[in-house]
């Protein structure tokens, strides 16, 4: 499957994703370039079945969030198809104020620990998830870090 | 005299009624780091595991959107301390390609030389460690740990008189290397990797020779080809799984494609097949240095003037994900700039942590000295895992 295969596909199943691979990057950089493809949020975990069988995106690279203050939090997933060479960024907008996303974890079992970190760092609750638990910080820890909203030094007792 | 026939029975054989849960680590030796197992165990067997991570969490990610894109790539070091050379390369590289900032051919034949010396001292580390772990295994324990020791140490010299540094180097900068190698340099790297490249047969022989290392790694700790994807692991055990995937060859980056190489590819999943492709990488970086060397490029090291201020570099926004294939696989670094000194997101792929996620679905059905073996053949660096 080449890159323009896997654009028209994505585009004839999913006709609200907007599928945007083409910003020009270094020559580097082009050979590797993923198709960077924003969904709706209620699409996230079909969009992502829908690549792993029907695109050959079986490998999972990473999930993760930015958090675009105002403009709420976003999700993004990297997945590969390794036999092709074809990459997919995954992307989807929460909107403001909203921390609930469908959870990866029934389609990639690597999403697991990916999510589990997302929930920690961002506080996204992944519905669907089967073991939702802190992952990098301590379970008593209060406040997610990598929000915006979070101070670098945000004082947590009894390390102050 | 003993009356046998009043003796009671001992009954030796364990019914597996009853559960045990037992911690392992998270200072144990075998961990490498700071790794702890909560282990549900029948008897021998386990069958339940938890992973808990975290010990040596630094905030990498936030801290980045703190400093600038000068200063962080020295940080970068600190995620994977034992191969410093490539996640350093991932920060630069994403930096660069969001600015579109070319880098001069002598400077990626430079980055390559580094991050494959490094590729070898930390496979160097990891057949130690292994080895080590299994020790009671191998007839002595410790003695291919210090016969690795002693080669790495060699390439570290290497290192040391690049930068000044062994362990955390800050070789990189955005737009190419920030030291040019010293007259001499190429001549005392050639000779130790001629050295590094005659005894890694020694280490094989040592090994494949010894039918208790086999019966330690062989069949155990079986990753099937599609759990390997699922889970995302990469590097040697995505190789050693049978997927025949190196970013090298499959995206090139950094003129690996000026390079001939071969990608070892090994379908058994097991340890001892994670364990062959990390031998063969061995020769075949050591391959690569030697045709770097050969085809060392004049001219300059970077594209860029030399750094007089900390805010010197100003990338526009964009975003870009970079990956670099380091000793343990695919090492990423998505990052997203505002057109300021400091990026607005940076989100590690650690290649260990998703190398690690896979340990839950693998071990339960070893024994506890299984997990051993296992959690060597992953080797996980836990700066890498905890970020």
């Amino acid at each position: 499957m080449t890159r323009e295969q896997a654009k028209a596909l994505i585009g004839e199943r999913f006709s609200s994703a907007q599928v945007d691979g083409d910003a020009p990057t270094s020559a580097e950089a082009t050979a590797s370039r993923p198709i960077v493809v924003t969904l709706p949020v209620d699409q996230w975990t079909a969009f992502a079945q829908f690549a792993k069988t029907t695109l050959g995106c079986r490998f999972f690279s990473f999930s993760s969030a930015v958090d675009w203050k105002e403009q709420g939090l976003e999700v993004v997933a990297r997945i590969d198809n390794l036999d092709d060479g074809v990459g997919v960024m995954m992307k989807a907008r929460l909107g403001p104020g909203v921390s609930a996303c469908p959870s990866l974890v029934p389609v990639f079992r690597g999403a697991e620990w990916m999510e589990r970190e997302c929930y920690d760092m961002f506080g996204i609750q992944f519905e669907g998830h089967p073991d939702l638990r802190r992952m990098l910080l301590s379970d008593d820890w209060q406040g997610h870090p990598l929000l915006k909203s979070y101070a670098v030094d945000t004082p947590h007792p009894p390390y102050r | 005299m003993l009356d046998t026939a009043k003796t009671s029975k001992v009954e030796f054989d364990y019914s597996g009624g009853e559960r045990l849960t037992m911690n392992m680590g998270p200072q144990h030796p075998s961990a490498h780091g700071v790794f702890r197992a909560i282990l549900t165990l029948e008897g021998e067997t386990i069958v339940g595991v938890d992973a808990v991570i975290g010990y040596l969490h630094r905030c990498h990610e936030k801290l980045s959107e703190t400093l600038t894109y000068a200063q962080y790539p020295s940080i970068a070091s600190k995620t994977d301390y034992v191969a410093a050379m490539t996640s350093e390369l991932a920060y630069v590289m994403a930096a660069e390609q969001i600015g579109k900032i070319e880098v001069p051919k002598r400077a990626q034949y430079l980055r390559v030389i580094m991050a494959e010396l490094q590729r070898v001292a930390s496979h160097l580390l990891w057949l130690g460690t292994w080895c080590m772990d299994m020790g009671g295994a191998l007839g002595g324990g410790a003695t291919v740990f210090l016969y690795c020791i002693r080669e790495r140490e060699l390439i570290l010299d290497l290192f040391e008189s690049l930068v000044g540094a062994r362990l955390l180097y800050g070789f990189y900068q955005v737009g190419g290397t920030r030291y040019d190698i010293p007259d001499g340099w190429a001549q005392k790297c050639r000779e130790t990797i001629n050295l590094i490249d005659a005894r890694i047969g020694e280490y094989e022989s040592l090994l494949e020779d010894n039918p208790f290392f086999l019966a330690r790694a062989q069949g155990v700790g079986v990753i099937s080809r599609e759990l390997a994807e699922d889970v995302g692991i990469a590097g040697p055990l995505l190789r050693g799984s049978g997927v025949n995937f190196d970013l090298r060859r499959a995206a090139p980056y950094s003129s690996y494609e000026d390079f001939t190489f071969n990608v070892p590819v090994e379908t058994g999943g097991d340890c001892f097949a994670r364990y062959r492709v990390r031998m063969v990488e061995f020769r075949e970086s050591i391959a690569i240095v030697r045709q770097a060397l050969d085809r060392l490029p004049d001219g300059a090291i970077s594209s860029r003037p030399g750094l007089k201020s900390v805010a010197q570099i100003r990338i526009p926004k964009g975003e870009a994900y970079a990956r670099v294939e380091g000793p343990r696989g695919e090492v990423g670094c998505y990052l997203i700039a505002d057109g300021s000194a400091k990026p607005y997101r940076m989100k590690w792929r650690g290649a260990s942590f998703s190398n690690l996620a896979v340990l839950p679905h693998i071990i339960p059905g070893h024994k506890i000295a299984d997990v051993v073996a296992i959690m060597g053949s992953v080797d996980p660096v836990f700066g890498e895992v905890d970020r």
